[in-house]
């Protein structure tokens, strides 16, 4: 069954953009029905590939011109359903916008199309010694570009912060399909850094520029075993107290390590309560030095057993247990739900008890995977869908330890972001008033609510028009006739 | 306007400390009529819903170092003070991160963290500023290179809107993407959106030790071959800093180095560098400060004698700079040669034409891979030159400020475009 206006919008896409970027054919849709967080699905009703902002930009004004909202997207990595389509509006998809544009090494910078994947950037520059900071999991493939949307993290952001940190410049384009340039040089508001983590409601951006980073000269990684999860945090904070700043802390519980085990045999040491991933990078006299005090206070808190990565091979292997965490606990659960809640540092003892008490509460195992340096929690909850009632409660334990990261001052999202499978969150973290005031920004950039809507937000409002008189620029100023502004 | 239902009886009235204002009061010339001393958010709230109910112009004030920056409101009425703004909310030490009121002087908040191993790695180039003032000028400082600037240190605000309207964004957790980033918004807004009531900053540790190599007397262009190899240098320094007083005076390079193993790694740069470089435990007395010549502290007489310039480039652009321009005029120049952030002050004798030519040309030379914005100047200068230059997305910013304050309220005039 098809929609009139998405007909007559196909036709004059299929004038506008290249041979073959315009899918309208039903089975070719369905690929794009989801992103990571697959159990939200919505059939796309077009789906458009441009090639260049150009391109892009024109597709949104005629979205504009039908009243028709759109989504973009980018690799479909996200976990939030960010990218989930509108069935009655566009998927503009980014994948074919994928050139490295520029690389300047004496101003350490890249630019590059959005639909570049993170880890291509690295590996443009690596052999120059340069490397591109920010490194969400899904690397390998996600796009710049959907970094950009989430302000992606990653497990090195303890040390250097998110994408928002390494970002100079973005061209986009705004809901109104006009093509705007943001540097970070400009004066003015900070419109870059409030359009990266906007999840898409507030443009697409089209072409960006990176900062590139100084490979460290020395990389540490240690992992410790701990007999407990409490014995793990201790090692934590006192890592942090010693006034070290790791490149990442990462900590993995028992039914974590058993998952991985089970899915890419990590062999960490067996007996394990909990996993300490402790990563070094910098000069190396200050690694050295770091490391030393590391090493010592993990043997005060009580690890059992130290491993220390002596190549890259081996820093390899610590790693990868971590990085496939997600996906290993499918071999010891049918199903599960990857949550994303912080809290404050101090607060994750308390917060894990929490955790425990919900799962004896509701009969839910729960995998406990974090970011331990940042208080950015991944815990997985494990359900079987084959078993009635447990998805259910899986949902409501995994809603719960949200709960739990609100009342400890926390945030229901470090990494993931909101998208639609956290907007009815919102409410408990933000004030009304809080929520209007960041719509606020949102109505200046897209008052018709036509960019990614039914994102973020919990109820769509109306913009309306700006209240009161509006006393405008300077007539002088708006002429031309004068310049003193 | 009868006295007993006017606004400043309701000013009185909305139970927030009031005063009438005083010649010393001026906002860059503009006299406000009342002066409001909040002590809380809520008090904020109220002196911004009779200003609404009123349609009075605010203009906010910390310190009053910047205050004189940008162009004179086009009206004032209400000048809120933060001075009594000035509490320490919180300080998890355990979780790196504090929260703090408005008013809180930077230097006060330096000691406090201090006394807990802590800083908030900002290095603002003027003394005596509070963290609002700071967080409202957006203002870095040499260290901006490896810490970011307050944009990015920031991790929560708490905002009162011209309406009243209490908002926050953010939180105390260093890592959250939730919502839109409004402290990214306000960082830098001079005043133009809204009052910030309290922010919440991500910590580091203190250095565990310090060192700075200090490279006195070579020539620019000495100076511009040797720097590129030390920014980097896997040594990872901190800061580069650039001191040139005059074009045929004295120049010095620093480069500060922080944490674990800082001596030998000073060295690593020292042999970088060659020639007479020396290592000190110390950055030198001009280190972080603006440059000199040119910039009167405030309340001067027309609040700022000389004329400040910012240029924002990017490192391959300096050498044409200092080759060009900057070796034409007897501008001081002090600023980041790792971040391409340059403080340029001309003497406060300069004509003021021959001020503008000079900013014209700046702006000629960098084209579209810089950006040099007016900070302060004399009336005669400002007169003559857009202050701000080239600002992308301006029409995005008209879109915001249209939202945020419909009245044009808050510091109306005082920022780019005439926001």
């Amino acid at each position: 069954m098809s929609d009139p206006v998405l007909d007559r919008l196909a036709v004059r896409f299929e004038e506008l953009l290249p041979a073959g970027a315009v899918i309208t054919d039903p089975v070719r849709l369905r690929t794009y029905e989801c992103d990571g967080l697959t159990h939200h699905r919505a059939m796309p009703g077009i789906v458009v590939l441009p090639e260049t902002a150009e391109q892009v930009a024109a597709a949104v004004r005629l979205c504009g011109e039908y009243g028709v909202p759109f989504v973009a997207r980018g690799s479909g990595t996200g976990l939030s359903g960010g990218a989930l389509p509108r069935t009655d509006g566009v998927l503009i998809v980014t994948s074919r916008m994928r050139r490295i544009l520029e690389i300047d090494l004496p101003n350490r910078r890249a630019v590059v199309e959005p639909g570049v994947t993170n880890l291509a950037i690295t590996e443009a520059v690596r052999e120059q010694g340069y490397y591109y900071a920010p490194d969400p999991s899904s690397q390998q493939v996600c796009s710049i570009g959907g970094n950009v949307a989430e302000n992606a993290g990653g497990a090195h952001c303890l040390k250097y912060g998110f994408t928002v940190n390494h970002i100079l410049g973005l061209e986009i384009v705004t809901p109104d399909g006009e093509i705007v340039e943001l540097s970070a040089l400009d004066p003015g508001y900070d419109l870059l850094g409030a359009f990266v983590g906007s999840e898409g409601t507030l443009g697409i951006a089209t072409k960006i520029t990176v900062r590139l980073s100084r490979t460290p000269e020395a990389v540490t990684t240690l992992l410790a075993a701990f007999g407990s999860i409490e014995g793990g945090g201790e090692a934590v904070s006192a890592i942090i107290a010693a006034g070290i700043v790791p490149a990442a802390i990462e900590m993995m519980d028992a039914l974590a390590v058993e998952a991985a085990e089970a899915a890419v045999g990590c062999a960490y040491p067996e007996g394990a309560g909990a996993v300490l991933i402790v990563e070094l990078d910098g000069p190396r006299a200050e690694v050295e030095h770091q490391f030393a005090a590391v090493e010592r206070i993990c043997r005060e808190t009580g690890a059992f057993e130290i491993r220390v990565a002596a190549s890259a091979e081996e820093r390899a292997a610590i790693w990868k247990g971590r990085k496939s965490a997600f996906a290993a606990v499918g071999r010891i659960s049918p199903a599960y739900i990857v949550q994303d809640g912080v809290v404050p540092r101090t607060a994750l003892p308390e917060v894990l008890a929490g955790i425990d008490r919900l799962q004896e509460e509701y009969g839910i195992r729960v995998a406990n995977v974090f970011h331990a340096g940042d208080g950015n929690l991944h815990p997985l909850v494990l359900f079987d869908d084959a078993a009635p009632g447990e998805g259910e409660r899986a949902a409501t334990v995994s809603g719960r330890i949200l709960d739990l990261c609100i009342e400890h001052g926390g945030s229901i999202t470090g990494e993931h972001g909101v998208g639609v499978d956290k907007s009815r969150y919102m409410p408990k973290m933000f004030t009304e008033e809080d929520l209007d005031t960041m719509q606020l920004v949102r109505c200046a950039f897209d008052p018709r609510s036509l960019s990614n809507p039914g994102k973020v937000f919990p109820t769509p409002r109306l913009c309306g028009e700006v209240p009161g008189v509006r006393k405008g620029v300077h007539p002088l100023v708006e002429s031309g006739r004068a310049e003193q502004f | 306007m009868n006295a007993a239902t006017g606004p400043g009886a309701a000013l009185a009235a909305a139970g927030v400390t009031i005063r009438p204002a005083g010649p010393d009061d001026a906002v860059a010339g503009v006299a406000p009529r009342w002066v409001a001393l909040p002590e809380t958010t809520r008090e904020i709230a109220a002196v911004m819903r009779v200003s609404a109910a009123h349609d009075l112009a605010v203009v906010v004030a910390g310190a009053g170092t910047t205050l004189h920056w940008g162009r004179p409101p086009e009206r004032c009425d209400v000048l809120i003070d933060t001075c009594c703004l000035n509490e320490i909310l919180e300080h998890e030490a355990g979780d790196l991160v504090v929260r703090v009121q408005a008013g809180v002087p930077v230097e006060t908040l330096t000691e406090a963290l201090a006394a807990k191993g802590q800083e908030l790695a900002l290095d603002p180039p003027l003394a005596g500023g509070t963290v609002g003032g700071l967080l409202a000028a957006g203002l870095a400082g040499p260290r901006a290179f490896r810490y970011g600037t307050a944009r990015d240190l920031l991790i929560g605000i708490t905002v009162v809107l011209a309406d009243g309207t209490i908002a926050k964004a953010g939180g105390k957790v260093v890592k959250n993407v939730a919502g839109y980033d409004l402290g990214k918004l306000f960082t830098g807004s001079y005043g133009t959106l809204g009052v910030i009531a309290d922010a919440t900053f991500r910590l580091h540790p203190l250095p565990a030790a310090r060192a700075c190599v200090v490279w006195s007397g070579p020539t620019l262009d000495e100076i511009l071959a040797a720097v590129p190899a030390v920014t980097a240098s896997q040594a990872e320094p901190s800061a580069v800093e650039l001191d040139r007083p005059a074009p045929d005076g004295p120049r010095a390079v620093a480069v500060l180095v922080e944490g674990a193993a800082a001596a030998e790694r000073a060295r690593a740069v020292r042999d970088l560098l060659g020639g007479e470089a020396r290592i000190a435990d110390e950055p030198p007395r001009w280190w972080g400060r603006l440059p000199e010549p040119g910039f009167v502290e405030p309340g001067g007489p027309s609040g700022g004698g000389g004329v400040l310039l910012e240029i924002r480039t990017v490192p391959s652009r300096l050498p044409g700079l200092f080759a060009g321009a900057l070796a034409r005029t007897d501008a001081a120049v002090r600023g980041s040669l790792a971040s391409a952030v340059l403080r340029v002050a001309l003497p406060a004798e300069t004509d003021p034409a021959a001020a503008a030519a000079f900013v014209s040309a700046l702006r000629a030379e960098l084209a579209d891979e810089g950006r040099v914005v007016v900070l302060s100047a004399p009336e005669p200068v400002a007169r003559r030159v857009d202050l701000w230059g080239h600002v992308g997305g301006l029409a995005l910013m008209r879109r915001i400020k249209d939202r945020f304050d419909p009245d044009r309220r808050m510091s109306p005039g005082r920022f780019v475009g005439g926001i």
